[in-house]
Order: structure tokens, then sequence, then C-alpha cells
């Protein structure tokens, strides 16, 4: 007998599978506990008392608001670079055909694959040659590496499920390459850079290694918890910070998930 | 007259393959034109190249006189029904009918106003609020021909727009796009390759092989008078004679090609005719069909229902009138 959906599974496999759920969430209920906690100089359980007093001390911090602006800026653009050369990308490996376009479809998706330490340490010594000085703008150079492939195969999926002749059929029917784009194109592959978009936001967000290689003095979000973890003091603000980036970050992954489940999934989501 | 459609030495070559190869073609106004041939013959390019979405590689095309090299597809006045019919899925019927007029600039109320005409003038009034996933095979091919349609086109070019429903449908399909022809008297340009579609629909009809046209002409006459072997044998499985046969018949040393239903089969083996045995039969329901071994020659002869058909095995007499036997172009 192969599948019987009514019969359910045996105690023993129900159970580990709690555990391995356990296993995945507990330590996130954890960091949302000391963000709660009284005291601020160690991670103690059980937390010694209750307080909301850290919200308000993260709320007056300077450096947090700093490190939060600069993450969201750096994600802001590097998804705007990736959603327009992914695109671009996507669209002439799945809509042409030339010589070496599966080396290139392969070339695009390495980066992803290459561990971030290679990349961070590559555009390093890439920047320092060119004698580039660290920036802003390296930091977001270093995360469009990664946010294009993210949007490169949304889109590249979303293409092939999309016919060729539709776009014939729009210009056949007298829509220019332009007009063909915003009314046949876009309507189809919106979801899907959507859920790249915010997919390449989210990488862009969190990111540590590449982001130590090429920064040079700023502090993104994630280095800036980093370097508050070894302080002994106001320790609960990290949690608090934490706490807040996942519910807000919890939502549109979320929002991503549904728009694009059915049919092709959510590729590349593994950095 | 000028012609709807003329090709003048028209290549399209793709690296080293001649896809259509120095083809001279005119396709009159109002005619109902067929192009005929097997996969890969050249027939889907040719209608690619009236369309716009390929360039010849040399030669010429002209639309109603206008040279048409180097006019993108959205600058002429011809419209296409795809073989996949590509509906544009995320638009209901109405603006998936509406679609040519929405890029030319023509006012919402208009261009649906429109679009419901072309719907009615396919049968499907009231259609407009569904989406093509909706709608069954047959329905989305009638989207595809008012969506064509309501752009008023000099020219339809349809790309094996049957091919893809089921026989009756097919059937009923053929008989509305005739009269829909008819009755708007727009010149239409109809690929496939189903030889009894093209002859049962088309004024004429012109017979691809490997980017070449091998003969133009009315269905009687591509059926009646093959030029070729080729012709001969795709066009309805004529009998295709060799030389030597022809020569004995005929008096003249050329291929030769004879209809099936042209050939009655005599048990009685005494006298006159082509001796040969009866290899299978197929029965058609108002025919039967023979296959014939006349001394090494496959032959076919079809006979009416109600007429005596021999045994498998059986050994026949052969005759035929001698001006049916048609003496082809083709040099022996």
């Amino acid at each position: 007998m192969r599948s019987d959906r009514s019969q359910s599974a045996p105690t023993g496999l129900k159970i580990a599978a709690a555990a391995g759920l356990a296993f995945l969430h507990l330590p996130i209920l954890l960091i949302f506990v000391y963000a709660f906690t009284t005291e601020e100089k160690s991670y103690q359980w059980p937390p010694p008392g209750f307080t909301t007093q850290w919200f308000a001390v993260t709320w007056g911090r300077a450096d947090v608001w700093q490190a939060l602006g600069l993450s969201v800026q750096v994600a802001a653009i590097s998804t705007g670079i990736a959603l327009v050369l992914g695109t671009l990308c996507a669209a002439a490996v799945s809509q042409t055909r030339f010589f070496g376009r599966e080396a290139i479809s392969l070339l695009v998706i390495l980066p992803i694959a290459l561990p971030g330490i290679i990349t961070g340490i590559a555009l390093r010594s890439a920047f320092s040659l060119a004698e580039i000085p660290f920036s802003f703008w390296t930091i977001v150079l270093g995360h469009a590496t990664f946010c294009v492939v993210v949007v490169y195969n949304n889109a590249v999926a979303r293409f092939r499920r999309t016919s060729g002749s539709l776009i014939e059929a729009s210009m056949d029917l007298g829509a220019d390459g332009f007009q063909t784009f915003r009314h046949v194109i876009l309507p189809n592959i919106g979801t899907a850079l959507l859920a790249g978009g915010m997919l390449a936001f989210a990488l862009s967000f969190d990111e540590v290694i590449v982001t130590t290689f090429t920064a040079g003095q700023q502090q993104t979000l994630p280095i800036w918890m980093l370097e508050e973890l070894v302080r002994p003091r106001q320790r609960p603000v990290t949690n608090v910070v934490a706490m807040v980036v996942v519910l807000a970050t919890l939502l549109p992954i979320l929002a991503a998930y549904y728009l694009t489940r059915e049919g092709d999934q959510i590729a590349g989501a593994g950095k | 007259m000028t012609p709807a459609v003329a090709f003048q030495k028209t290549s399209r070559h793709f690296g080293a393959v001649r896809a259509v190869d120095a083809v001279d073609l005119e396709i009159k106004p109002g005619e109902f034109f067929a192009m005929l041939g097997p996969s890969g013959s050249g027939k889907t390019t040719c209608l690619r190249l009236i369309a716009g979405f390929e360039q010849p590689t040399s030669g010429s095309i002209s639309i109603f006189g206008e040279r048409a090299e180097g006019v993108p597809p959205y600058r002429r006045n011809v419209n296409t029904v795809f073989q996949d019919y590509a509906l544009f899925p995320h638009l209901n019927v109405l603006d998936n009918v509406a679609y040519g007029l929405m890029v030319k600039g023509v006012g919402k109320d208009e261009r649906h106003r429109a679009a419901e005409d072309a719907l009615k003038l396919v049968q499907l009034p009231g259609y407009g609020g569904r989406k093509p996933s909706q709608l069954s095979g047959g329905q989305r091919q009638r989207v595809a021909l008012a969506r064509a349609l309501v752009n008023k086109p000099k020219v339809l070019l349809l790309d094996e727009p049957l091919g893809a429903l089921d026989l009756k449908l097919r059937e009923s399909m053929q008989e509305e796009l005739k009269q829909l022809q008819k009755a708007l008297g727009i010149t239409f340009v109809f690929v496939t390759h189903d030889q009894g579609e093209a002859l049962s629909m088309a004024d004429r009809v012109a017979v691809f092989n490997d980017g070449r046209i091998m003969q133009v002409g009315a269905p009687e006459e591509i059926y009646q008078r093959p030029a070729s072997r080729f012709v001969a044998d795709f066009v309805g499985s004529s009998n295709v004679l060799p030389p030597d046969f022809v020569q004995r018949y005929a008096g003249q040393h050329r291929w030769g090609s004879l209809r099936p239903e042209q050939i009655r089969v005599r048990s009685d083996t005494s006298g006159d005719g082509v001796a040969a045995r009866v290899v299978s039969r197929h029965y058609l329901g108002a025919a039967t069909k023979l296959s014939l071994d006349a001394n090494g020659l496959r032959l076919h002869a079809t006979l009416p229902s109600g007429t005596a058909v021999p045994e498998d095995g059986a050994h026949v007499m052969l005759t035929f009138n001698r001006d049916q036997l048609h003496l082809m172009e083709e040099q022996a």
C-alpha cells in the first residue's frame, strides 16, 4: 500500500518531526525572551525579571538608527540593480539562442554557489587593485553580485513558462518593443520580479561576510549586531533589534512565497 | 492588379540551412491561399517572412505593392493567428481582442465595442469577461481569430490554426473559416501540413519541399496533375509510375502518376492489363483501398463500396484509361 492519506503517522515519527521543528525555531523564541530580560550584562537563564525598558533604550540609540538606515539603503539599491540586470540577463538567456548561452547562465548563478568568503576576498582584492576606496558603493556592489542571481533565477523560471509567441503576438498586433514590455512582458513576470526582489532585499539585509570585506568604516545592521555582542552593556538592545528585524522581514518573505508558489520555486533562497 | 503578397527570389538562410530558397510567389488579393508541405519544408518561414518575424537573406517581399523588407511586424497591416494561439494569459478575452486597438491608442469604449463585434463574428458573444485559461481549445482558436480580425488586416496569416483541434471540431472550423474569408474578402494565407485541409479550403495551393515551391495551382490541378513525384506522393497518395512503366503505356520515357480511383481491378486474369497481386486491403467506409504488387511496383487502387473485393494474395488484372495517366513535368 503506497499512500493512505487518512492513516496517521507513527508516534515516533511525529515526535521526531516536532523535535526537528523545535530545534529550528526555539532559539528564535529565546532571542525574543532575552529582549525583555532585566539582566543586561550576560544572557542568564532563567531571566531574573522582565521589563520593556529596552525598547525605549533602543529607540534612543543613534548607532542603531544609523546601522538600520545604511542596511535599508544598501539593500534597496542592490535590489534595484539586481532587478534591472537580472531581468535583462534572464530575458537574453531564455528568449534567444546564442553561442555560450549555457555558460553565461552558469556564470551568472556562480556567485551564489561560491562561499561568501571567496566572493568577499575576491572583491576586496579587486577593489584594492583598482584603488577604489571602500565606501557605501563597494558594499552595494558586493551585495549586487548575489542579489542579481536571485532575481535572475526567478525571472528565468517565469520567462521559460511564458510562451515566446506572446511577444511575437504583441508585435504582430502593432505594439512596439516598449509597449510589448509594458503590456505583455511586465504583467507576466511581475510577480516573479516582486518575489525575487524581496528575497534579494532580505539576503542583502542580513549579509555579513561579503560586507565585512567590502565595507570601510560603515556598519550595516548585522555588522553592528556582531560588534554589540562583545560589549558588556545594554545587551538586550541587540535582542530588541533582532526581534524587530525578524518580524519586519517575515511578512515580505511569506508574501513572496505565496506569490510564486504556483509553479516555480523560489530559487536560490539558500544563501 | 497588384498582388496581395509577392516574393521575388526570396531566400531565408539560417547558417547553412536554406529554410526558404529563392522562392517566387504571388498571392492574389482576396484569395484563400494554402502553403502545404511537410515540417521543415519552409512554409512556416514563408509565413514569418510575410508577418515580419523573419527578414529575407536575399530577394524581396512586397505586401500590396509596398516593399516589406526591414519593416517591423508592428508596422505591417498583416495579422497572424498563431499555432498555439498565443493569447495573453493575464488579460481577459475582451482585452485580448482589443489589444491591437489599445496599442494604437483607441479609446476604451470604442475598442471594447469593436472587440465585442469581433467576438460576435467568431460566434463567441458574451465571452469577453473570461480568462483564456477558462476556454476550450476551439474557443481559444476563435478568440485568436477575433483578435487578429479586429485590426482589419489586409492579409491574415494562419499558422496551422487547426492543428491542435480534434477531427470533428477541425471540420466545422474549416467550414467556418472558409465562410468568414468569403464574407470579409480578406486575403487569407494558411500554412498546413494536412493535404486534405489545403485542398478542401484553399483557392490555390503552394506545395513546399526543402525550402522551395514544387508546384502552385488550384486544388484540382495539384491533385489531378502533380508536376513532380514529390507532389504526387505528398498530395494524396497518387501512384507514382516509373519512366519504364510509362513508356510501355504512354509511349514516353517520363515519370507519370495515376490516381488510385482511376485504376480498375478485374479478377479475370485473361486479356489485357497489368498483372498484380493483392497485398492487403483497407476498408475505408465509402471505399476499400487495395495495396497491390505489380511485378515489384507497389500500386494503390480504391474500389467504391458495393463492388466485389478480391481476397488477399489473389491474382488480379489492372486496367486504366490511358488519358488518365498523367505525365509529370519532372524529367526522368
